[in-house]
């Protein structure tokens, strides 16, 4: 531990009811890019929360440099040159990003010299930004860029980042890996949480796997290939989606030309939308997270209603129909937001079936509920889906992020859909859940069903997809078949790197070489 | 009814005088809103203030003693509602209802000895030179001290709020409470400061009413004035300048029924005595529509540390 910059040694954190940290040991050596993998629940969140002074462990030692390191709160954290990107956006949206960078600084500078910082290490680092900006306006890849910026600032020898690309077009995620290759090469050593194990294999050279708290193996990821180490992962051999290339039938959803206007402030309108699915087909749309996406399915649903002749299920226009009445035509859907969108979080899981599945399940008659239907239901859903809970009368919100998911999907493909729209099915769920997900929705294609898959993970639409198209700024990319898409082409359709012509990534290259 | 009555330079005079504990409630209830916290007891703890700061007063016989006391007091049940709603996490909106409740009752107990009594007089402040200043001299420069303390605070708060570190981290606290406890920022402390902050100033904006403006104690005098406050908080969109605009339009509207009343117009006093609050309300909301509310994110929500 002489030369290492930060060693852990046993760190131990146990919750009510789980050890979250059990005995972790590791090091990171100077300019290194580290990896820390793990499933969701593994404990990654815990231990670097408690490197940066959020969580108090109850056992093990920290050293920096070699001598004792215990921050007691973020403050001492950063004033130690520990920094830290988070995983859900520390932003403050009603804020400007100078004055969103000085919350992160322990000393900032006056606002004139502080804009000045900005702007001189933004653009050194190939990250453009303007300081005077409202953060709530800016897009996913910038707001990211805040927060980078806001760490750079401090000249950090350690820089944590919690799922930092989730958000970002391939494009941007070059641009990012860049930018941390550079710091590595000046000595700045990099935590690097992912679950992109293609990323990881490109970027880090060691790396520390997390399973139920424990270190379960070190490794070099670039000897490694992602399945590998998606199995140290997991900790079993992993199940692969199968897909059996279907025959695709008869066109059942139909978009044509479907524009909608923003719904509130800082909603994306729909602009020119078409689309088409056929019977038996898949069809997946990526896209940078608030490109449309939420706005596409509500209209979808019929949460929102479109403009007449828009929205056709097998010739039939739906475009004006409630959620109800699509649901009894065959027309299901899945939002993203599982609490409080697809979910009501205080309500049991036989009354959360009951909400979706009343129509085609029959779930009441003469406006009375039929209890036992709707539980033998949920119950079901429950079996069919292996949803981890005590029974159908526990309450939504007490379920594991994976498990609600499961619930959700299962509630709706047990009724049997025509078609069904889904957004980010496998988002927050751990790699085992994410490929009972997939194999479920290829399943109810090979039905014959028609599915639409929103989502902003690239790998499972190309793992599940047969055709492939992007939303960017509410537009829909021409659609095309999956197989023998180039991830280039993929992020050109998603709309490239954001405000960054093709001369800006030159000077750019140029800045980092 | 005779218009001619009603003296142009007194009316707007006594508009500075009828707005000022609006003004300073409301300017208090802003901080506290801006931290992310709703307290609904404003009512209550001005109140409160008045009665507190009263009885100070009269049995001290300075009115400054009885304005520091009714702050003293106000933030007392500002710390009970912070206690409750921030470090035992009980709903924001039902203590609040509550706080104004109690504040009342207590009021009225403590009020019982003082009925019929008059305060003593604060005094004018004449400002040398500015004061002889024909029309504008009488309406802006020959209030009591309370007059131009209040509006240094609005300015103060103003200031406070863009320009100082703690103003960006009050702000950053009522805006996203959970990113600022992972910056390492004390979400509970400054949320405590800033309601012991928003209750003083409304327990001296009671004080100005039991003291300045009546100048004597009736039981329930506020009258809904703490409510008044809230609701030109929120329809001034949070911003101190609005807040001002919003107090001193009430003040005005409520001064110039009164004279209206007096003058005998022909309008049934009940409509008169609604005006202020109809006029206030309407004249915001219309100001509102344009552009962004800006609520503070997490206005209202109770924080749980998640560590």
């Amino acid at each position: 531990m002489t030369d290492a910059l930060l060693t852990l040694d046993g760190l131990t954190k146990a919750y009510p009811g789980v050890v979250a940290n059990d005995a972790v040991s590791f090091a990171i050596q100077p300019g290194e890019v580290h990896a820390l993998l793990g499933e969701n629940g593994a404990g990654k969140s815990t231990l670097v929360k408690t490197i940066y002074g959020l969580v108090k462990p109850d056992a093990g030692k920290m050293f920096l440099h070699g001598a004792p390191f215990m921050p007691a709160n973020p403050r001492a954290a950063r004033a130690a040159g520990v920094a830290m990107v988070f995983q859900h956006f520390s932003l403050f949206d009603a804020l400007t990003v100078a004055e969103n960078v000085a919350l992160g600084m322990d000393d900032p500078p006056g606002q004139g010299q502080l804009g000045a910082r900005i702007r001189e290490v933004s653009e050194a680092y190939g990250l453009p930004l303007d300081p005077d900006r409202i953060v709530g306006e800016l897009s996913a890849g910038e707001r990211q860029r805040v927060e980078i910026v806001r760490c750079l600032l401090q000249n950090p020898r350690l820089l944590i980042m919690d799922e930092p690309t989730s958000v970002l077009t391939p494009q941007e995620v070059d641009i990012l890996f860049k930018t941390l290759r550079k710091l590595a090469a000046e000595g700045t050593s990099i935590l690097y949480i992912s679950h992109k194990l293609e990323e990881i294999r490109s970027l880090c050279e060691h790396a520390t796997v997390l399973r139920l708290g424990q270190v379960v193996a070190t490794c070099d990821p670039r000897e490694k290939t992602a399945r590998d180490l998606a199995e140290m992962m997991v900790g079993s051999a992993l199940h692969v989606p199968e897909r059996e290339g279907g025959e695709t039938g008869d066109m059942l959803l139909e978009v044509k030309r479907l524009s909608l206007p923003a719904p509130g402030g800082f909603g994306t309108p729909l602009r020119d939308v078409s689309l088409s699915v056929l019977s038996g087909e898949i069809l997946g749309i990526g896209g940078v997270a608030g490109n449309g996406q939420d706005e596409l399915l509500a209209a979808l649903s019929g949460e929102r209603p479109a403009p007449s002749g828009s929205i056709l299920l097998r010739q039939r226009d739906i475009s004006r129909l409630r959620p109800n009445a699509r649901r009894a035509l065959g027309l299901l859907a899945a939002p993203e937001e599982r609490l409080g969108h697809a979910a009501a979080p205080e309500m049991s899981l036989t009354e959360n079936a009951l909400l979706t599945g009343d129509v085609r399940e029959r779930l009441s008659s003469r406006g009375f509920i039929r209890w036992g239907k709707a539980r033998e239901f949920a119950a079901r859903v429950i079996e069919a889906f292996d949803v981890r809970t005590p029974g159908p009368d526990t309450a939504a919100g007490a379920l594991s992020g994976g498990n609600l998911q499961k619930f959700v999907i299962g509630r709706e493909i047990l009724q049997k859909p025509d078609v069904f729209v889904v957004n980010q099915p496998t988002w927050g769920v751990d790699a085992s859940a994410a490929a009972a997900i997939r194999q479920a929705l290829l399943d109810l294609a090979q039905t014959g069903a028609g599915v639409v898959v929103i989502s902003q993970d690239l790998d499972e639409l190309m793992e599940i997809a047969d055709h492939f198209t992007a939303l960017n700024e509410g537009r829909l990319a021409p659609i095309r078949p999956a197989r023998g898409l180039t991830i280039e082409e993929i992020g050109l359709m998603m709309g490239g790197a954001h405000d960054m012509d093709v001369a800006d990534e030159a000077a750019i290259a140029e800045v980092l070489a | 009814m005779d218009l001619g009555q009603i003296d142009p330079i007194l009316l707007l005079a006594s508009l500075m005088v009828a707005a000022t504990p609006i003004l300073l409630a409301a300017t208090g209830e802003m901080v506290v809103e801006k931290s992310g916290v709703l307290n609904l007891g404003v009512e209550g703890m001005m109140i409160t203030g008045a009665v507190v700061g009263f009885a100070v007063a009269v049995n001290s016989g300075s009115p400054a003693a009885g304005f520091v006391a009714a702050a003293l007091a106000g933030a007392g049940l500002a710390l009970l509602f912070g206690l409750i709603t921030q470090v035992l996490k009980s709903n924001q909106v039902a203590t609040g209802l509550g706080l104004t409740l109690f504040g009342l009752g207590l009021s009225s107990l403590i009020g019982k000895p003082y009925e019929g009594i008059k305060a003593p007089s604060l005094g004018k402040l004449d400002i040398p030179l500015l004061a002889d200043i024909p029309v504008l001299g009488p309406i802006l420069f020959r209030h009591d001290p309370m007059v131009y303390i209040s509006l240094l605070i609005v300015l103060g708060v103003w200031a406070g709020l863009k320009y100082t570190r703690a103003g960006l981290v009050l702000r950053a606290v009522g805006e996203n409470h959970t990113a600022a406890h992972a910056l390492g920022y004390k979400v509970i402390r400054v949320r405590l400061a800033a309601i012991l902050f928003g209750g003083a100033m409304a327990g001296m904006g009671g004080a100005y009413l039991s003291l300045v403006r009546v100048p004597t104690w009736v039981e329930g005098m506020t009258a809904g004035a703490g409510w008044i406050a809230l609701a030109i908080v929120v329809f001034a969109s949070w911003r101190a300048g609005r807040v001002l605009l919003g107090a001193y339009l009430f003040g005005g509207v409520s001064v110039l029924q009164l004279n209206l009343q007096a003058a005998g117009a022909a309008i049934p006093v009940e409509y008169l005595s609604m005006s202020p609050y109809l006029v206030t309300i309407l004249v915001l909301v219309v100001i509102s529509l344009r552009g962004k509310h800006g609520a503070p994110g997490s206005l209202g929500r109770v924080f749980h540390a998640t560590t």
